[in-house]
C-alpha cells in the first residue's frame, strides 16, 4: 500500500493508535466517502473540518464501529480489525459522543451514565456508588444539574454535558467528538476543553469535529480537512490559521463573513409590539421589533430567550400583550400567529423541528401544507416544485433527493429547518440559533439570506449564543439574564465586552 | 456541484428503492395462497377465495380505521365492542318500525349506525386528547362500557331483527353481488381507496403521520394536534359502523359476545400490513392484505387435515410475531 501523506507531524509514526487507509463508504449506491486516509495519535487532538456533508461524521462512525467502510481497511495498534457494531467498540476503548445525540429520555443522568454497566454488589445495584461517581464526573466538568434529574427534563446544552460526561467515565483511549460544542456556552465549552486537554495529556487520543474555526485552532493539535467526501490535508495546526483552514473546506476564498449592516429608519412601523409578558420563568417582557430590523437576544443559555420566544408564537403559556401589527393575539394559539404572518424556527431541531423518519419533501411541507392544493387535496408536483426551490434557494446538498431528515448531515439538516419555516413567507421571523452546525461557508450564505430578507422588509429576531454573530448581525440587541430583559444594545455598545457585562448581571439597565 | 449526482441517482435506484417492508404482506400473501393450494386443491377456486375475502371483510373495514388510530400513535381497543353496541342499537331502531316503509327504515337504521359509530370514536377521542389518558387505558375502558351497555340491552340474550320483509330487503347488502363480485368486497375496496386517498394525497394523511411519528414536532409547525387524533378516532368509529352495517343482515341478530376480540384481529391486521405500531407510518393496503391473511390462514386449517381448526387463535398469534420479526428486520437491513 502506498504509504499515507500524513507523516509530518513531531511524534513519530510508532505512535499511532488507530489509521483508515482508503476507506470508501457509499448508501444505496451513492457514493459519500472517496478512498479517505486518516491517522491518529496517542495523545493528540486530531480536527476532522470541512463543510456540512463532506462526510466527517460518516468517517466518525466508521472509525468506531457504528457503520462498516464499503472499503479500506482500519488498523488499531497496527493490526487490522474489524470493528464490531453498534458502539460494542467501547470495550477496545474507542467511545463516541454523537453529534445527534443518544440518550433515554427516561432515564435519569446516573442511570445514563451507567446503562450498560451497572456497578452492583451482592448482586443488588450499588446506587450510592454510581450516584457518587456521577457526580465527580459532573463536577470535574462544573456542569450544576443534579445526578438524579430525568434527561428528558434536561435543556439541550445539559444534555450535551450528559453526554460528554458519559464518554469521560468510560476511561477511553480513543474519543470522538461530534461537534460536541454546538450547543454548548462559551463557559462550558471551556471546562470541556480543560478535561480533554488533561486527559490528552495521559495518553488518550481525541478525533474533534467542529464548524467553530477559533475553538479548534485553540485546542488541536493537528487538522484533518475532507471536501466532498475526499481527503484534502493533513497538518498541524501551528502550520495553519482560521482563514486557510475555512479555504481549504471551502475550496475557494471566502469573502466577509458578514453582510453590511443597515439601520432600519426610526419612523419605520412596529410589527411586533411585546408588552408585560410573562411565563414561568420569563418575566415581565417590554419590547418591540421595527419593520426591516434584525434584533438580537443575546444572553447566558437558561436565560429564558427560547422561553420568550417561544410564547410570542404561541407555542407556550402566557400572560400580558403580544401584538403583531396591531392585532392583539390570543395566547397560546400558534395557528393565530402562523397566521398573522410571524413564524419560529426551534433550535430543537431532533425534537422540535423535522421528522426525522420522513423524507425532505414531507418535512419542509408540513408546515404550509395549506399552499399545496384546495379542500385538503396536496398535489405531488406542487410539493415536488417547492422542494426543487427549497435546495437551490437554501443550497442543501445531498446526494439523494430521497434520504429520510435523519440521515441528512447536521448542518444540511439545520438548512432544510430554515427552508421549512420559510415556506410560510413570515413577515415577522424569529429563529432560534440560526447557524448551529452549519459550515463557516454556509453560515455565510445564511447570514446574508438573513440581511436580504430583512432588506426586502421581512423583520427579524436572532436568538443566539454565539456572541459574534449577534454582533455582526444586528442593529439592535436585547440582553436578558434570569428571564429578564436586562439591557437593550444599540450602534456602537454593541460589543462582546457590553454584553457580557449585561448577561453576567454586572450591568443593568431600565427598559422601556 | 449536486445536480450531475442527483440525476445517476435519479435513473438508477428505481428497483432498488422499492420498499421491501410495503412488500412483504404481499409476498406472504402469495406464499400462503401457494402453500393452500398444495394442501387442498379446492382451495385455490375462485369461489372459496371469494368466500373468504367476504368473510374477512368485517375485520378489513374496521382495521382500515384502526390503521388512522395507530399511524396517529394512538390504539383503540374498543372497537369490537363498539361493533356489538352499534348494531345492536341499529337492530333495537329496525325493530320499533318508526317509519313504515321498510327500505327507508333500513336506510334510516344505516345512517343510525354511522352517526353511532362516529359518536363511540368520539368518545374515545376526547378521552384520549382532552383528558390526557393514555388511549390503551381510556379505550380499555370504552371497551367495557360498550360492552356492558350491550349486555343490558340485550338482557344477557340475543337481539334479533323481527320483520322478515326488512331481512329480505337488507340481505343483499352482505349476500349480493355487483358485476360477479359479492358486495363486501367491493365495499372494502371503495373504503380502502377513500382511506389511501385520504392518506397518500390529502393534507389530514400529512398530518396523521407527523402526529404518530414525533407530535413535538406536529404542533410546532401549527398542527392541531388533538383534532388529528381526535379525527383519526372518529374515522375509525366510521369505519366500525360500516362493518357493522354489513354485519347486520348476515345473521340478523346480535348478542353480548358479538365482535369478541376483534380488536386484537384488527391490530394484527394493521401490524401485518407493515404499518408501525409506535405509530409515524401507515399502509392501508397492507391492512387489508393482512385481514385477508388472518382468514386465509383459518380456512387453510379448515381445509386441511394435519392442523386442529381449534388452534386458530394460537396460530393468529404466531403470525403477528413472525410478521414483527420479519418488519423488525427489514428495518436492520434497510
Ligand atoms: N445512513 C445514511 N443513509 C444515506 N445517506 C447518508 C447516511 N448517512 C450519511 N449520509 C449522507 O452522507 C453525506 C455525508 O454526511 P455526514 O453526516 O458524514 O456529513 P458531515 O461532514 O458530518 O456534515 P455536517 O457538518 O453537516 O454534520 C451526506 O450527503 C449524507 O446525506
Ligand atoms: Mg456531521
Amino acid at each position: 500500500m502506498v504509504s499515507t501523506p500524513v507523516s509530518d507531524g513531531a511524534l513519530p509514526p510508532s505512535d499511532t493508535v488507530l489509521s483508515a487507509q482508503r476507506i470508501a463508504k457509499s448508501f444505496n449506491g451513492v457514493q459519500v466517502l472517496f478512498s479517505v486516509d486518516f491517522e491518529l495519535r496517542r495523545g493528540e487532538i486530531h480536527a476532522l473540518m470541512g463543510e456540512n456533508g463532506a462526510g466527517k461524521s460518516t468517517l466518525v462512525k466508521i472509525l468506531s464501529g457504528f457503520e462498516q467502510p464499503s472499503s479500506g481497511s482500519i488498523l488499531l495498534d497496527g493490526k487490522p480489525v474489524r470493528l464490531p457494531p453498534n458502539g460494542a467498540a467501547e470495550a477496545l476503548g474507542i467511545v463516541v459522543i454523537h453529534q445527534e445525540f443518544n440518550l433515554a429520555e427516561h432515564l435519569t443522568v446516573t442511570e445514563s451514565l451507567f446503562l450498560g454497566r451497572e456497578v452492583t454488589r451482592h448482586g443488588l445495584l450499588d446506587r450510592k456508588h454510581m450516584r457518587a461517581e456521577t457526580r465527580r464526573v459532573l463536577d470535574l466538568l462544573g456542569c450544576k444539574i443534579s445526578e438524579t434529574a430525568v434527561i428528558g427534563a434536561l435543556s439541550v446544552a445539559d444534555k450535551q454535558m450528559v453526554e460528554i460526561a458519559k464518554a469521560i467515565s468510560r476511561n477511553a483511549r480513543i474519543v470522538f467528538m461530534d461537534e460536541p460544542t454546538a450547543v454548548l456556552s462559551q463557559s462550558e465549552s471551556a471546562a470541556l476543553f480543560a478535561q480533554v486537554r488533561m486527559l490528552r495529556d495521559r495518553g488518550t487520543s481525541f478525533v474533534f469535529v467542529s464548524h467553530k474555526l477559533d475553538e479548534v485552532i485553540a485546542l488541536s493539535d493537528r487538522v484533518t480537512v475532507l471536501r466532498d467526501g475526499q481527503w484534502i490535508k493533513t497538518a498541524p495546526t501551528s502550520s495553519l490559521d482560521g482563514e486557510s483552514i475555512a479555504q481549504l473546506m471551502v475550496g475557494r476564498e471566502l469573502s466577509s463573513l458578514y453582510p453590511q449592516k443597515t439601520e432600519p429608519n426610526v419612523d419605520e412601523a412596529r410589527v411586533l409590539t411585546v408588552t408585560g409578558l410573562t411565563t414561568a420563568h420569563v418575566r415581565d417582557a417590554h419590547f418591540d421589533l421595527r419593520r426591516g430590523e434584525i434584533l438580537g437576544f443575546s444572553g447566558m443559555i437558561g436565560s429564558g430567550r427560547t422561553e420568550l420566544m417561544e410564547a410570542i408564537a404561541g407555542l407556550g403559556p402566557r400572560s400580558g400583550e403580544v401584538r403583531i401589527g396591531q392585532a392583539l393575539m390570543p395566547p397560546g394559539d400558534v395557528q393565530a400567529t402562523t397566521a398573522a404572518g410571524l413564524a419560529y424556527m426551534t433550535k430543537d431541531r431532533k425534537h422540535k423541528g423535522l421528522l426525522l423518519g420522513a423524507d425532505m419533501t414531507a418535512n419542509l411541507t408540513l408546515q404550509s401544507l395549506d399552499q399545496h392544493g384546495a379542500w385538503g387535496y396536496l398535489s405531488p408536483k406542487s410539493m415536488a416544485r417547492a422542494l426543487e426551490r427549497a435546495r437551490r434557494r437554501f443550497d442543501i446538498r445531498v446526494r439523494d433527493a430521497r434520504v429520510q431528515a435523519g440521515r441528512m448531515s447536521g448542518g444540511n439538516q439545520q438548512k432544510l429547518l430554515l427552508a421549512k419555516v420559510m415556506e410560510v413567507a413570515p413577515h415577522v421571523l424569529i429563529i432560534d440559533e440560526p447557524t448551529r452546525g452549519i459550515d463557516v461557508g454556509t453560515k455565510q450564505q445564511i447570514y446574508h439570506f438573513i440581511a436580504a430578507l430583512a432588506r426586502e422588509g421581512c423583520s427579524i429576531i436572532v436568538v443566539s449564543s454565539e456572541m459574534p454573530e449577534i454582533i455582526g448581525l444586528c442593529t439592535r440587541v436585547v440582553v436578558m439574564r434570569a428571564g429578564r430583559i436586562v439591557g437593550v444594545l444599540e450602534g456602537d455598545e454593541i460589543s462582546e465586552q457590553e454584553i457580557m457585562r449585561y448577561s453576567a448581571g454586572l450591568k443593568q439597565k431600565a427598559v422601556a | 456541484m449536486g445536480t450531475d449526482v442527483n440525476q445517476e441517482v435519479e435513473v438508477k435506484s428505481r428497483w432498488q428503492e422499492i420498499d421491501l417492508r410495503a412488500v412483504a404482506p404481499f409476498v406472504a400473501l402469495a406464499l400462503l395462497l401457494l402453500l393452500g393450494a398444495l394442501v387442498n386443491p379446492n382451495f385455490i377456486g375462485l369461489n372459496n377465495l371469494a368466500n373468504v375475502a367476504t368473510r374477512s371483510a368485517f375485520i378489513a373495514l374496521i382495521a382500515v380505521g384502526a390503521t388512522f388510530v395507530i399511524s396517529s400513535g394512538d390504539l383503540d381497543l374498543s372497537v369490537g365492542s363498539m361493533v356489538a353496541f352499534v348494531a345492536s342499537v341499529m337492530i333495537l331502531f329496525m325493530n320499533t318500525n318508526v317509519i313504515a316503509d321498510p327500505g327507508m327504515m333500513i336506510a334510516a337504521a344505516m345512517a343510525l349506525a354511522l352517526v353511532m359509530g362516529a359518536l363511540c370514536g368520539l368518545a374515545n377521542g376526547l378521552i384520549t386528547t382532552l383528558g390526557k389518558i393514555e388511549p390503551f387505558i381510556a379505550t380499555l375502558g370504552t371497551m367495557g362500557i360498550y360492552r356492558g351497555l350491550t349486555t343490558w340491552l340485550s338482557q344477557g340474550g340475543a337481539i334479533t331483527l323481527q320483520s322478515a320483509e326488512q331481512q329480505e330487503l337488507y340481505r343483499p347488502a352482505y349476500f349480493g353481488e355487483v358485476a360477479g363480485l359479492p358486495v363486501p368486497i367491493l365495499v372494502v375496496l371503495g373504503v380502502t381507496s377513500v382511506a389511501a386517498f385520504v392518506l397518500y394525497r390529502m393534507r389530514y394523511g400529512r398530518h396523521v403521520v407527523a402526529v404518530g411519528s414525533n407530535p413535538s414536532v406536529a404542533r410546532y409547525s401549527g398542527i392541531k394536534v388533538d383534532r388529528v387524533r381526535t379525527t383519526a378516532f372518529v374515522i375509525q368509529g366510521v369505519c366500525v359502523a360500516i362493518a357493522v352495517v354489513l354485519y347486520v343482515p348476515r345473521l340478523g341478530s346480535t348478542s353480548a359476545t358479538t365482535g369478541i376480540l376483534w380488536e386484537l384481529q384488527a391490530i394484527t391486521a394493521v401490524v401485518i400490513g407493515g404499518t408501525a405500531l409506535k405509530g409515524g407510518s401507515s399502509r392501508v393496503w397492507g391492512t387489508i392484505c393482512g385481514a385477508f391473511i388472518l382468514e386465509l390462514v383459518g380456512n387453510i386449517m379448515l381445509l386441511s387435515n394435519f392442523i386442529s381448526e381449534y388452534l386458530i387463535g394460537a396460530i393468529q398469534g404466531a403470525i403477528i410475531i413472525i410478521a414483527m420479526l420479519v418488519q423488525r428486520s427489514l428495518v436492520r437491513r434497510s
